[in-house]
């Protein structure tokens, strides 16, 4: 039983942790985007649409990947070439998601789904207890981590990782120095949209394998908080996404053995748990602010 | 520009009289809580909008409006239904009471039909469906089904109809097996597709071997079929999502109701009351029984005609509360407003019930 929990959990923290490294990376480069939960639900919609015309998952994740990139390029071209403002813009776009997904999605409600199908490599998968764990998950748990590790060595250890962070932190002086700011932010905010895309696809393709109308319920949000509380560090809202699917597959148990615990209380530890804990761990203002963008948010009009 | 603004005044001008004309037909609005293609509750509200139009044709107009948060929000999308016309608005979830309640008072002349709630007022009536009939019919189906005599039940919020639900359920399985177990889950959300296939999924992982739900996604008896394990739909059928597993699902065919209500605003002759329909009445119903043995199946339909007969009322004594307290003593039945205000579990549920 408990390595179903711990399986479970891994289900509920990775659609958390694709989406918010995706914006991790995005504000990092200094832009803020609020619109994940609507590139989320696009994501969900076209990986279920196009998964279950072609019968195939994977050109469903693809399909997601893509259609999260464009409509964050609809984000960048207002942002960054029309210099509207970030948060509005971001709001309309998650407004827009939600409208345009269960419009599109009204034709495949009801349908049984494809599902994306959990890895299995002979032997290694049969190995008791740990087996199922570290080699059963589905293919996209392990990109998303490996997605974490990549963002981790890109930010802190590459030249392009360092161009990034300095266009998000001060980006009069990345133009003066004559680093292409839009340009970097643009393909930023598309790296975000890209994994945002495949967070929804997750839900639709691995999670609940149907199409439900808002059946992202919000995980956009919480993925935006987390690479706050996590203060843009890729290893924090890695544990920061599993610490949140682990309180909230955790509450879920804690009910069905019936230990009397209120279950409203319950519900809202996933939220109290992930605050605190990052709360804590990202105490140290000084360092803290350092890894705060300090671009963040602001719009760059290059000939100012 | 001037120019512009002329013609668009002109042609507002020239829209009056179709709105006028619209006047003549009755305009019947629906609040939903959940998408309209949810699969399951508010799935079958808009069958039966649909059913209107589809029976009242030319007589009638519907407007409806979807995702409406319970709260605030609410009062704000009824209201704004009062102010376009409707001539009656139904509000389609326990949550959306007093703020029906509070329009209803501010615009005497709509009429308001609020959805298995208990306030009412001049022009507010109230409509319910006698769910807990259905779910006694899955516990009798659930306690011959399952092995290990017990099942788990993915529930939303501790609200009196959900716990009546839940009991009902409970003395259906008691009624074959006095030994059967229950666990709840309360997932806290009404349509959350994931969170309730993870409340699934931790019930299964507990070792229950049959779910049934009270929430409105069809996420649990997909998670059911995945894992092999029998399941109830609820509100709507839900087979395509568990062909192999679902056992039957209770379904609410709330249209008749609907033309009824919408034809007597029609005539004039519209009074508000408070009605409580069950399978007698044909406003719910239950899907076919599958996936079950034909004694099993035989057994259900025989508890499906008693209950429509009224020999048989789910909740009839003996019945204790939880804490081995007589509540219903032998013969006795429960009468409707301790059902639609029950806040305590029947003897043998292992959970506590949050208040």
């Amino acid at each position: 039983m408990f390595e179903a929990i711990l399986i479970t959990i891994a289900t509920a923290a990775t659609p958390l942790l694709l989406a918010s490294m995706g914006e991790l990376v995005v504000e990092r480069s200094g832009v803020l985007n609020l619109g994940v939960e609507g590139m989320m639900i696009m994501g969900a919609v076209t990986g279920f649409g196009v998964a279950a015309m072609t019968g195939s998952a994977w050109l469903g994740v693809f399909a997601a990947a893509i259609v999260g990139t464009l409509f964050s390029l609809l984000f960048g071209f207002l942002t960054l070439t029309l210099v509207t403002n970030q948060v509005a813009t971001g709001l309309s776009l998650t407004l827009l998601g939600l409208g345009l997904s269960s419009m599109i999605g009204e034709s495949f409600v009801g349908r049984a789904g494809v599902r994306l199908g959990a890895l299995d490599i002979p032997y290694l998968t049969e190995i008791p207890y740990i087996g199922r764990l570290i080699f059963g998950q589905d293919p996209l748990c392990y990109i998303s981590l490996l997605l974490t590790a990549g963002v981790s060595w890109f930010l802190f250890r590459t030249r392009a990782g360092l161009t990034l962070r300095s266009v998000g932190d001060n980006h009069s002086s990345a133009h003066a120095l004559g680093i292409p700011v839009i340009r970097i932010r643009y393909l930023a905010v598309m790296f975000g949209g890209a994994c945002a895309g495949l967070a929804g696809a997750y839900l639709s393709l691995v999670y609940v394998p149907q199409w439900v109308e808002n059946m992202t319920a919000g995980r956009g949000w919480i993925a935006l908080a987390l690479v706050v509380f996590a203060s843009w560090r890729p290893w924090r809202v890695l544990a920061g996404a599993y610490l949140f699917g682990a309180v909230t597959i955790g509450q879920l148990h804690a009910q069905a053995l019936g230990y009397g615990i209120p279950p409203q209380l319950l519900s809202s530890l996933p939220y109290l748990a992930t605050i605190i804990v990052l709360v804590l761990i990202s105490r140290n203002r000084r360092l803290t602010m350092m890894n705060t963008p300090a671009s963040l948010g602001r719009p760059f009009v290059p000939d100012r | 520009m001037k120019r512009i603004l002329a013609a668009l005044a002109a042609s507002a001008v020239l829209a009056v009289p179709g709105a006028a004309l619209a006047q003549d037909k009755v305009k019947a609005c629906f609040v939903y809580v959940g998408p309209k293609t949810d699969g399951g509750w508010t799935e079958a509200h808009d069958k039966g909008r649909l059913f209107v139009e589809e029976q009242l044709g030319d007589k009638v107009e519907t407007a409806f409006v979807e995702n409406v948060a319970e709260g605030p929000d609410a009062q704000r999308a009824i209201e704004r239904f009062a102010r376009a016309d409707c001539d009656i608005v139904f509000t389609t979830s326990f949550g959306f009471m007093d703020a029906t309640l509070a329009v209803a008072k501010r615009f005497p002349d709509v009429k308001f039909e609020h959805a298995t709630g208990y306030k009412t007022a001049e022009n507010m009536a109230t409509y319910n469906s006698r769910f807990y009939e259905g779910r006694y019919i899955q516990g009798v189906i659930a306690g011959h089904m399952s092995e290990k005599g017990e099942a788990g039940y993915v529930a939303s919020f501790p609200i009196p109809e959900v716990v009546m639900g839940i009991n009902a359920f409970m003395l259906g399985a008691q009624s074959v097996n006095p030994d059967f177990k229950l666990k709840v889950v309360w997932a806290n959300t009404w349509h959350d597709a994931a969170r309730e296939a993870d409340a699934a999924k931790a019930l299964i992982d507990q070792g229950v071997d049959i779910i049934t739900q009270h929430t409105d996604s069809t996420a649990p008896v997909q998670v059911a079929a995945e894992r092999g394990i029998k399941a109830f739909g609820q509100a709507s059928d839900m087979i395509a999502f568990g062909p192999e597993t679902q056992l039957t699902a209770i379904v609410d065919t709330w249209g008749a109701y609907y033309v009824k209500r919408i034809q007597a605003v029609i005539d004039g002759t519209w009074e508000p009351g408070a009605i409580w329909e069950g399978l007698k009445e044909g406003i719910l119903t239950m899907a076919p029984y599958t996936n079950m043995p034909d004694d099993v199946k035989a057994t259900a339909e025989e508890t499906e005609a008693k209950i429509k007969s009224g020999e048989l009322h789910p909740f009839t004594g003996p019945v204790n509360r939880q804490d081995g307290t007589p509540w219903l003593a032998e013969g006795e039945v429960a009468d409707d407003a301790t059902l639609l205000g029950m806040n305590f579990y029947v003897e043998g549920i292992d959970d506590k019930l949050p208040n």
